[in-house]
């Protein structure tokens, strides 16, 4: 038996910016799969990032609005809080997130805004030409770090969905990955989870996607697949760290 | 029923990315390039396709669909509907 | 309700609300976290939104996110606040969003102090925010016009699709003064459906709304300049606001003076006149768009032998008064800026120097 495949309605009719083999694209579809799911596309408002998503909002069609780097937790804090039964998401980079918007996520989680951050760790800042990140590999080059990440100098990336997780306000905290179909689908859920939590009014969510970057890490599309489950998983372990029922 | 795998030829950026998920190796990167300039994927041996999806999931930029398509023999039933 | 006696900040928190405004975001900062103290109160209360941001950075775009869906929303900072707050100011005025930012100043530059000044007159009229980005500026000089300029402040932010900053200081915002709420200053906010990100049903439209600011086509974004500074024209013709003080006399000096320290000069003026030495003074009510015309034609009265500026920082409107005055007469700055208000006598000392 085999199955249909069709583009969401959520999603526009519009050939990406992104490069080619950039997770971005699938991390995009599962949301507007989602959206489409839960039919909530009529209430639904997304919050773009400064990065390679910022255009992201070319992509989707539904209400969005931009968002300074960094900030997009603050604007939805700010727009979910007047406007509560809006469905509000963020979608950023780690560069975004776990770097200049550091204090904003951290906050948001913990005053546990009922709105859903979706997190791209791609280990670099994209869009600005693959710079080093929080959350870039121990000896891992970047443009600005050309001889590897000296973890004596500037420290370990960031594990930001175990920081998150150990904040005791409850929320719904996953770090799940779309570098093969089985963990798409399985992330797939994962999305519709969160958004269900932001439905119910249960508690902030946060989805973390180990991501790749082909262009910056110097790698084809393939290889970066390789290169993030070699590199990456062990070091970013997928999995729900924290979901509103324990607390 | 039958299905209708396609991969639109000038939304694909080459990626490769279905050619390794697809577990009949029906995929290949083509030597015609697009209108983008990439060289984008195709069905190399669609025979052997079990329309499982797995490159529509992998695939980054949602260039692959999979439809459902009537049966050839069902088509001549269908065409003589009348028009009351 | 009648006149009520209330603390300068508390009663701009009891104007928002008054003006139909029931969102504040807002954060801690000396001399003006009494706002913060009362709305935590009030605003649950009144049915609306009170929170408390992480730092002024994240509550500028708090501001932002609620403007965007089409809220009525404000907030209220001194100084030090205000310069975290340019990032997303700057924003607002690319995305074209109505809020209310309120400045009790305090001393600068740093920490500076927590004393009273008006050392953010360039920061509010020149440079709130990177590119080319101006705020409507109204600059009170009682708790009584700080109570309307803010319930104003919101249709005018509607009316420019802008953000209105009113610029007290420590002192208007510390002082206690009978204040009313006049109702006429009640406005309802016009439907913002044409562009709010209030979600697709809430307008029952299938055409998506989207804010943004980033416009990487050159021509565009010079376009969307053009459009802005449109904006900036209109309110120079129909937003200036000031007040003159004592013109009606053969003045041989003219003080501009705004805020507290205006208060203060009305004070000298008097004095002066009761020592024979008439002294008029224009009192902006507006600092953008700034009176330059009015401020003009009073420094070309014939009587008028100098103009001075006198301001509680280190000459800074002195450049405004400049600009309009256009070197028809000299004009000097007086003013103290360590959070000391600069007392009657020492005006009348300094208007004697330059007559």
């Amino acid at each position: 038996m085999g199955k249909t495949f069709q583009k969401p309605e959520a999603l526009a009719d519009q050939v990406t910016h992104y490069c080619p083999g950039c997770t971005h694209g699938v991390i995009h579809r599962l949301i507007a799969e989602v959206i489409d799911e839960l039919g909530i596309r009529g209430r639904t408002v997304g919050v773009a990032p400064v990065g390679c998503a910022v255009l992201m909002y070319n992509y989707f069609t539904f209400d969005f609005m931009e968002a300074s780097h960094g900030r997009a937790p603050a604007q939805a804090t700010g727009l979910k809080r007047v406007r509560p039964d809006l469905v509000v998401f963020t979608y950023q980079g780690d560069g975004d997130l776990a770097s200049i918007g550091m204090a904003e996520i951290v906050h948001a989680a913990n005053r546990g805004e009922k709105f859903t951050t979706i997190f791209v760790n791609n280990a670099v800042y994209g869009m600005t030409g693959g710079q080093m990140a929080p959350t870039t590999m121990p000896g891992q080059r970047t443009t600005t770090s050309p001889f590897g990440r000296k973890v004596e100098e500037v420290g370990m990336p960031i594990r930001v969905s175990e920081l998150l997780a150990s904040l005791a306000t409850p929320g719904y905290i996953t770090r799940q990955t779309v570098l093969k179909p089985k963990y798409i689908n399985r992330a797939k859920k994962a999305v519709k989870k969160a958004f269900q939590y932001q439905l119910d009014n249960t508690c902030f969510s946060f989805v973390e996607f180990v991501s790749t970057c082909p262009t910056n890490w110097g790698l084809t599309p393939v290889e970066a697949i390789k290169w993030a489950e070699e590199k990456m998983l062990p070091y970013y372990p997928l999995g729900e760290m924290k979901t509103p029922e324990e607390a | 029923m039958s299905y209708l795998h396609v991969i639109d030829k000038d939304g694909c950026k080459g990626c490769g990315l279905c050619v390794i998920v697809c577990p009949k190796k029906v995929l290949e990167i083509s030597e015609q390039v697009n209108t983008k300039g990439y060289f984008p994927a195709y069905q190399a041996r669609p025979e052997d396709c079990i329309h499982c999806a797995m490159c529509c999931t992998m695939c980054p930029d949602v260039a692959i669909t999979i439809t459902e398509v009537a049966e050839e023999k069902d088509a001549p039933e269908s065409t003589e509907e009348t028009d009351g | 309700m009648g006149k009520v006696l209330m603390k300068g900040n508390e009663a701009i928190g009891e104007a928002a609300i008054r003006a139909g405004c029931l969102n504040y975001f807002a954060y801690p900062i000396t001399p003006q976290s009494e706002v913060a103290e009362y709305l935590s109160r009030r605003l649950p209360e009144a049915g609306g939104v009170f929170l408390q941001g992480e730092s002024e950075v994240a509550v500028s775009y708090m501001i932002l996110g609620a403007a965007a869906v089409g809220e009525r929303v404000f907030t209220t900072s001194s100084s030090p606040g205000i310069s975290l707050m340019s990032e997303g100011i700057s924003y607002m005025v690319g995305m074209e969003l109505p809020a209310v930012f309120v400045n009790i100043m305090r001393g600068g530059p740093g920490l500076g102090g927590i004393l009273p000044s008006q050392a953010d007159y360039l920061q509010a009229t020149k440079g709130i925010g990177h590119g080319d980005c101006r705020l409507l500026a109204l600059a009170p000089a009682s708790v009584q016009e700080a109570a309307e300029m803010v319930m104003m402040a919101f249709p005018l932010a509607e009316k420019y699709k802008n953000p209105v900053i009113v610029l007290g200081d420590g002192l208007i915002g510390q002082m206690m003064e009978p204040v009313e709420f006049p109702d006429h200053l009640a406005t309802e906010p016009p439907n913002k459906d044409d562009w709010a990100v209030n979600g697709m049903d809430t307008r029952n439209s299938s055409r998506r709304n989207l804010l943004r600011s980033l416009y990487l086509d050159p021509e565009v974004l010079n376009q969307h300049n053009l459009n802005l500074r449109q904006k900036y024209e209109r309110m120079k013709k129909e937003e200036i606001r000031f007040e003159a003080y004592n013109t009606e006399t053969d003045y041989k000096a003219l003080i501009v003076s705004y805020g507290t320290m205006s208060r203060v000069c009305r004070t000298a003026i008097d004095q002066l006149k009761a020592q024979g030495l008439e002294v008029g003074m224009i009192r902006p009510q507006t600092v953008f768009p700034f009176p330059e015309g009015a401020i003009e034609e009073a420094a070309e009265k014939e009587s008028c032998e100098a103009v001075a500026s006198i301001e509680m920082s280190m000459g800074q409107m002195v450049e405004d008064v400049q600009r309009s005055v256009k070197g028809k007469r000299p004009v000097s700055w007086f003013g103290k800026c360590g959070g000391e208000v600069p007392t009657p006598e020492e005006v009348i000392e300094f208007v004697k120097t330059i007559v």
